[in-house]
């Protein structure tokens, strides 16, 4: 995984139980570079669908991607 | 296949009931429906129950024979259908099969949950649990937050815009404040909704459908006998449940639910009708962008033109195609093993003529489109008059 477009995105406001700690977040669906979508979440800067989006790194199996 | 009719309906209101327990919900639903058609419960020959997650909301399991004992359905298959949102749609499109199919003449549908027994961020938590838990949901995406990129998405490739939004929550409060049994009988501006708290950008508060107690259930019979039971039967013409990829990252345009379209066209065409002919429907707003996404997959208007269409007023009860007459699960209340089997109810009301303040005057041919997740289950039901 390296890098993508933002396909969708939005800003979690009303959080699961388990991450109120970090609400607000925001996610999004990345159309990957190498092909396929994975759903992320948004570290950093707020994005807008057509960004451009590097992968940051896996925690605790959730995907984090920044602004390129 | 022999053609079936409802016979029955029976609901119970839509709310947050701290004194009521799963059970009694379900039990008052389903003897207010056989007390509608005059049907004993030793008459009924299966018990066909919607029901999303009773197991993790009250801790009960085995609801089926749970519910149909407590009723005295004794004897006969009962059996729970899960299908996240759509478990009493699917129920009821299982119930039909088995009637049409000629294995039972009368078949007790029914759907219920008790939800507000746990706080907001748990039933959000268990609702969650409708997607893909290990893509997703391990992400941080709530259903609104779906439902959500669902809306981004529509906005950026439509134009569709948050007063759009906002004209489906009006409408659908405007008719639950006329309903009865609806849970949250408020009327609310278009100001007021503009300005809601943000639960997942862009949908606030408004956008959402409520968290809600309640349980709804239908009585079908082969429609040859439907005489014996009422006066008003109403005909089952066409229904059909489809699928699709649980994960929304999996779907190539999430802002088609392609599991709708294709249960749509079957369905119109088991009734040999089509989208133009359909004089109104209750459509499954578990946000507003889903009612305006239903608007367009069942073919009332194109692709990208269901929000126009919604701030025009066309939606309306009064205007040239109502949708969710009964306040919608905005208004009306979203209990959501419940939703399917209530909207089979409200459009039964709807063409029996007995909807009250509600009662639309073109009420001959109706549709109901029920969603389970984001769209990885579709039931699309078209009654009429028998």
């Amino acid at each position: 995984m390296t890098n993508g477009i933002v396909y969708t995105e939005t800003v979690v406001h009303a959080a699961p139980e388990q991450f109120i700690a970090d609400a607000p977040y925001q996610m999004a669906i990345v159309s990957l570079t190498e092909g396929g979508r994975i759903t992320a979440r948004i570290e950093g800067s707020r994005v807008s669908i057509g960004d451009a989006v590097n992968f940051v790194e896996d925690r605790g199996g959730i995907p984090f991607f920044a602004k390129a | 296949m022999r053609p079936v009719a409802v016979i029955g309906i029976g609901k119970t209101a839509f709310g947050a009931f701290p004194d009521r327990d799963l059970r009694s919900l379900a039990v008052e639903a389903g003897q207010k429906c056989l007390a509608d058609a005059n049907v004993s419960p030793s008459q009924v020959e299966a018990y066909y129950l919607g029901n999303f997650a009773g197991p993790s909301f009250v801790g009960q399991n085995h609801l089926a024979p749970y519910i149909a004992g407590a009723m005295g359905i004794t004897g006969v298959p009962c059996t729970r259908f899960e299908a996240a949102c759509a478990s009493s749609g699917s129920a009821f499109y299982h119930a039909v099969s088995s009637v049409a199919a000629g294995l039972n003449d009368l078949v007790l549908v029914a759907g219920v949950e008790k939800m507000t027994s746990q706080t907001t961020p748990k039933v959000t938590e268990i609702l969650a649990g409708a997607g893909d838990t290990c893509g997703e949901v391990r992400a941080g995406a709530t259903f609104p937050a779906l439902f959500a990129m669902i809306a981004r998405r529509h906005m950026f490739q439509y134009g569709t815009t948050r007063e759009h939004l906002a004209a489906v929550a009006v409408k659908n409060h405007a008719n639950g404040a006329l309903n009865p049994l609806a849970h949250m009988r408020k009327v609310i501006t278009m100001e007021q909704a503009l300005k809601g708290k943000p639960i997942a950008e862009p949908l606030t508060v408004y956008d959402c459908s409520l968290i809600s107690d309640g349980a709804a259930a239908v009585l079908i019979a082969p429609l040859e006998r439907a005489a014996e039971f009422t006066s008003k039967p109403v005909k089952v013409l066409g229904i059909a449940q489809t699928s699709d990829y649980v994960a929304l990252d999996q779907k190539e345009d999430i802002t088609t639910l392609g599991a709708v379209v294709n249960a749509a066209q079957k369905a119109y065409k088991m009734a040999g009708v089509s989208a133009k002919d359909i004089e109104f429907a209750e459509v499954h707003d578990c946000f507003t962008i889903a009612e305006i996404l239903a608007s367009e997959d069942l073919g009332f208007v194109k692709k990208g033109e269901g929000g126009p269409y919604a701030l025009a007023g066309h939606t309306c009860l009064r205007g040239e195609r109502p949708i969710n007459t009964s306040g919608g699960l905005k208004s009306k209340g979203h209990p959501v093993g419940a939703t399917g089997a209530g909207q089979i109810c409200d459009l039964v009301m709807q063409i029996r003529g007995e909807a009250g303040e509600r009662q639309l005057a073109r009420h001959s041919l109706g549709l109901a489109q029920n969603l389970g997740g984001s769209g990885a289950t579709a039931v699309v039901t078209i009654l009429g008059v028998a």
